[in-house]
């Protein structure tokens, strides 16, 4: 029996492993299916990462580079090139990889650190033909930044994400001309300063409440129709607009990559991802997970701060330190779409805990409150809300003492 | 007033700059103030793209600037890159070009290739 193994090496599973290490676990594994680690960082070239928990703004690259580096000498080993293919309820886990075939390995903690996948135009289903040239943005990344492909010279981009945001500038500096960034919420799902030095700095128009609604061309794209939907996300007619291009990019979502989990029967939430208590532990004791498997981020630092919890909390549960019994549900109330954890237990050495969460709509001036089963525990001001923009509070425990359920929820 | 949102960092506070005295509200932290200051007058921005590597396992290598150069250069920097090509083994921090077009600052490589 393993002590702890994590499925991937991106971002989650690194500093899991660094914390897990620092509690004092030596017995770590960590199973990566590309042939590095660093996951999705390693194709995020842009800088933005690392302001807060490094001070500096690194890219991807450097700080996934950061945390490899804290790794080495620390004996944690890696299998790359390794596949994680089933994780049973006993803390098994398979894996396939052409270096050691098929293996099962058990362990006394199990991280789950796998991710997000990018939502597919299937996902979303447009309408049209099949033509190629329709790529999602983060394959496009991955083809420029790594391999060194420019998939294509006039580009539209569905979704105002902040890969597709990413993927317009960087595109234009490469040579192409992007027409349309075209988004069907009424506010877009990037950061702000995303769509400052991304759209606005080169001249791209935004489109809010537009969709594509027809996607043209034989062998490859030629154009698509775009128009303005009303408030229940349909297309006006008389709204067409068409735009020529040969390559269309999809930026519409990513989706908790939970295959692993649903299998092991772990609860999952609303955020596509496992149900966890404030420790990152899912519903099957033992098994914790943390970073993008749970809700999508937008910043990688609370990415390593979630995953920092996780391992630590895995190395007490190695070391037989287990949690309290009762736990104190968080609901969501007013305009809060979920929050993570959704459940919170006992803790005699952690003072306060913090809760993550996602606005359902863009707010201006309002405050955050807390409320317990006869009163608001706590409150906190904000000037600018918006579901682009990951949320996070810092609840201090002893307000939770006489509760059984809190809601978070916005007062406007 | 001009309304700007900052770009310093993730967080992305709107500004309210006042044109003549270059006054700074709804700033969250004084990087704000710069921010908006700079952008009125001089406006700059980091550059990050690839370099194309030979020898190693892929065949780009990410780099950056390592301050903002000024905002009109951007597009002739990336293709000043095209220019070069590195062999590996490259570290983390190598320069690939030092004060580019003089403005102070140098290209780095982002990843250890
Ligand atoms: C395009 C883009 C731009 C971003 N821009 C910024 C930014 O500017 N600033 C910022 O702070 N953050 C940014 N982020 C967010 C940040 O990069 C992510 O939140 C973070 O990388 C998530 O880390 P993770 O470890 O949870 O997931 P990932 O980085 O996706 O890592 C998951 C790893 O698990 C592996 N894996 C999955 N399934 C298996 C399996 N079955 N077996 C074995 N291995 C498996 C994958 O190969 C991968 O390496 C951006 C994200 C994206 C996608
Ligand atoms: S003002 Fe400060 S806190 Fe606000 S976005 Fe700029 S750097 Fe960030």
């Amino acid at each position: 029996m393993r002590d702890l193994i994590i499925i991937g090496g991106g971002p989650a599973g690194l500093a899991a492993a660094y914390a897990a290490y620092e509690k004092g676990v030596r017995d770590i594994l960590i199973i990566e299916r590309d042939a590095k680690l660093g996951g999705i960082l390693n194709q995020c070239i842009h800088n933005g990462f690392g302001l807060h928990r490094f001070g500096e703004e690194l890219s991807g690259p450097e700080y996934a580079g950061r945390y490899i580096a804290m790794l080495k000498d620390t004996g944690v080993e890696v299998y790359s090139d390794t596949m994680v293919l089933e994780l049973r309820p006993d803390r098994t886990v398979c894996a396939v990889s052409a270096a050691r075939g098929y293996v099962e390995l058990q362990a006394k903690a199990i991280v789950l650190a796998m991710g997000c996948r990018e939502r597919t135009r299937g996902a979303i289903s447009i309408p049209g033909k099949r033509p190629s040239g329709v790529f999602t943005a983060g394959a496009a990344q991955r083809y420029l930044n790594m391999e060194g492909w420019l998939c294509g010279k006039r580009v539209v981009i569905l979704g105002s994400g902040d890969i597709g945001l990413i993927m317009a500038r960087r595109m234009t500096l490469e040579g192409a001309k992007v027409l349309a960034c075209v988004e069907v919420m009424p506010y877009s799902g990037g950061l702000n300063r995303n769509i400052v030095q991304c759209l606005h700095d080169f001249d791209i128009p935004l489109y809010l409440s537009h969709t594509v609604t027809d996607i043209r061309g034989d062998k490859r794209l030629t154009g698509v129709t775009v128009m303005k939907v009303d408030d229940r996300r349909m297309p006006i007619p008389g709204t067409e607009m068409d735009f020529d291009c040969d390559t269309l990019l999809l930026s519409v979502g990513l989706i908790p990559e939970n295959e692993l989990t649903r299998q092991a029967g772990i609860t999952i939430s609303k955020t596509n991802g496992p149900v966890v208590f404030d420790n990152m532990e899912t519903s099957l004791p033992g098994v914790f997970a943390c970073g993008n498997v749970v809700h999508v981020h937008d910043l990688v630092d609370f990415v390593s701060e979630e995953a920092a919890r996780a391992g630590s909390a895995a190395a007490d549960r190695i070391f037989g330190k287990l949690p309290g019994e009762s736990a104190v549900s968080v609901l969501t109330g007013n305009a809060v779409s979920y929050t993570v954890p959704q459940y919170i237990r006992d803790s005699e050495n952690e003072k306060a805990v913090s809760v993550s969460f996602r606005v359902n709509k863009v707010m201006e001036n309002v405050t955050i409150e807390v409320q317990g089963k006869e009163k608001t525990l706590c409150s906190y001001k904000r000037a600018h809300m918006a579901p682009g923009e990951m949320e996070k509070i810092v609840i201090p425990r002893v307000l939770l003492k006489n509760e059984t359920a809190v809601t978070v929820a916005i007062k406007e | 007033m001009k309304e700007m949102i900052c770009i310093t960092c993730p967080k992305g506070c709107h500004l309210q700059v006042d044109e003549t005295t270059l006054t700074v509200r709804g700033n969250g932290c004084p990087r704000g103030v710069v921010y908006a200051q700079n952008e009125m007058t001089d406006p700059k921005r980091t550059v990050t793209s690839t370099v194309a590597i030979s020898g190693s396992f892929l065949a780009r290598c990410p780099v950056r600037t390592t301050a903002p150069v000024p905002k009109g250069k951007m597009k002739e920097l990336v293709a000043l890159l095209k220019e070069h090509t590195l062999v590996s083994p490259v570290k983390t921090g190598d320069v690939v070009i030092k004060n580019v077009f003089g403005c102070g600052a140098d290209v780095i490589v982002t990843r250890d290739m």
